[in-house]
């Protein structure tokens, strides 16, 4: 059987894992494997042909295409090995990856450094509960996606949108320009996690009206799918009797969040955090088995393509540092979700970190007027205000390496959001 | 006679509701509701001559898979459905390279149609 051994080996050429490759081999890493399952490299990228994506990273608007094809070309330039058409199937906490391909049949990879860059999936139909028949014509929102964008086919003529996200606003609009007619989006909650900029320009251009409050409550269809029935809902999220509202369509968008893809990840006795669905990491992005590091939408889910480059640039380097440096032990202050926050990452910082450090978080509802806060005992290390926190912009804060000066690990580091006065 | 129009700013999360009143040539007298500089030049722009980026997917000849585009600039709203009208009328066929110019001047606006990815 085929063993080799690398020194890094990435799994994923998305943008998290083509970032990560990039800066590793920047750092002179010459022993580099990135895997890749599709045929092409560049991820859910590909399929994102609406523009908006570079903005911070490039100081332009770009297509999703164009933004993974410079990552593709820098990663040429660097003579990458990247190798498509190959399915991971196990990584061990050892840091033997299992990989099968068409061309090179079964192999096992030794690394001394992996860098977990699988990406995200979109939670399905089961996970609804929604009652109704299993007939044909109900996709998540990023396999219509796929199918219009990549394959040229359209999945249906008359459209129903379930979940107000920004995958399912652009493929409203995406939907409509290519002919089918969107009767509805409908969000179960009272406001939308989408962009504003997105209901302006996917729904209201196009007159598709938003069903705040509003769910399916019923999928009807013998074959193919011939209607849905949508409810108001109340304060619980309860259907309301009596609101129901029939709409006859072909096709129902799944567009009800993403949800990272860490099967690998817990087949190498990775620590999955509750809060994220994604790994428990340290602020190199070092999970919690030594030499497995994560970036990008497998260790959370990010809104902006530019903050997964980042992120992974820095798994990058930590991952080459990793490889050449003597590992000592470390201790670590934790890091806690206090009020109106969820999903902190970084989850531990070194005591005495080296460089500055970036905590990312989701607030837990919308906040006008609040200050997000973070401290450590009685110390606070940082507040900044803001006109609004809500849960579909992820909040980012850097700490410069003295902001930690004198912590010792027996508090954790705690970030909350503080409402202001109204 | 004047005319009020209310929109939301896509600038930020907070997503102001800006009043803007307009006289009879379509020019704008107030703008009301903003809470930044971007606000105002925004509701501007979208009372007067709203723009948007056109992205779409057309089939290419000899290519299973179809080719992605977007115009080069913004160009005016109202033109969105003409433009996807001109796009559907193009014929091309690999191979393509990024940036190439797919359709010249689409509906007269002076803005070309650009592909915005490689395709062998």
């Amino acid at each position: 059987m085929n063993r080799q051994h690398v020194d890094i080996l990435i799994i994923g050429a998305g943008p998290a894992g083509l970032a990560a490759a990039i800066a590793a081999r920047e750092d002179g890493i010459e022993s580099l494997l990135v895997l890749e399952r599709e045929s092409n490299p560049g991820g859910i990228l590909r399929q994102c042909i609406h523009n908006g994506f570079g903005l911070h990273r490039f100081k332009e608007e770009l297509t999703g295409p164009e933004y993974a094809q410079r990552d593709i070309d820098r990663a040429k330039e660097l003579e990458i090995d990247i190798e498509c058409d190959t399915t991971v199937l196990a990584v061990s906490p050892d840091r033997v990856v299992t990989c099968i391909s068409r061309e090179k049949g079964l192999r096992f990879i030794e690394a001394s450094a992996i860098i977990l860059a699988m990406g995200c999936r979109e939670r399905p139909r089961g996970a609804l509960c929604t009652p109704g028949t299993r007939c044909a014509g109900i996709y998540s929102a990023g396999t219509a996606q796929r199918f219009v964008n990549l394959e040229g086919y359209m999945p249906g003529k008359r459209v129903v949108i379930l979940g107000s996200g920004d995958i399912g606003l652009i493929m409203a609009r995406r939907m409509t320009l290519q002919g089918a007619k969107v009767l509805a989006c409908v969000e179960i909650m009272p406001f939308s996690s989408g962009l504003n900029r997105n209901i302006v320009q996917c729904l209201n251009d196009y007159d598709i009206p938003l069903y705040l409050s509003h769910t399916v409550t019923d999928i009807q269809g013998r074959e193919r799918l011939e209607s849905v029935t949508v409810s108001q809902v109340d304060a619980q999220r309860r259907p309301v009797p009596g609101t129901e509202m029939v709409f006859e369509c072909d096709t129902l968008l799944l567009s009800v969040g993403l949800i990272p893809e860490n099967e690998l990840s817990e087949g190498a006795g990775v620590q999955i955090s509750p809060a994220t669905s994604g790994a428990v990491v340290t602020d190199t992005f070092e999970t919690s088995v030594p030499g497995v590091f994560a970036c990008g939408n497998v260790l959370h889910v990010h809104d902006l393509v530019d903050h997964v480059s980042n992120e992974s640039f820095q798994a990058g380097h930590a991952a080459a540092r990793f490889v050449r440096d003597s590992h000592e032990e470390k201790t670590f202050l934790r890091v806690e979700d206090g009020e109106g926050v969820r999903g902190t990452v970084p989850q531990k910082i070194q005591v005495h970190p080296q460089e500055a450090v970036t905590l990312m978080f989701r607030p837990s509802g919308v906040f006008r007027n609040a200050s997000a806060v973070i401290s450590c005992g009685g110390k606070e290390l940082l507040r900044r205000k803001a006109m609004i926190f809500t849960p579909g912009e992820m909040a980012a804060y850097t700490l410069k390496p003295d902001a930690f000066d004198g912590l010792d690990g027996s508090e954790p580091v705690v970030v909350r959001i503080e409402k202001g006065a109204e | 006679m004047s005319m009020e129009q209310v929109i939301t700013c896509i600038n930020c999360p907070v997503g102001c509701r800006i009043t803007v009143t307009l006289n009879d040539a379509n020019e704008v007298i107030s703008v009301k509701g903003n809470t930044c500089p971007r606000g105002e030049k925004y509701a501007h722009q979208e009372c007067t001559l709203p723009l948007r980026m056109i992205t779409a997917v057309i089939p290419v000849e000899n290519s299973a898979i179809p080719l992605s585009v977007k115009t080069a600039e913004p160009v005016p709203k109202r033109l969105i459905s003409q433009v996807m009208e001109e796009l559907r009328a193009v014929q091309i066929s690999v191979p393509i390279s990024l940036g190439q110019v797919v359709l010249p001047n689409v509906c007269d606006t002076g803005v070309n149609i650009v592909a915005t990815r490689p395709l062998q």
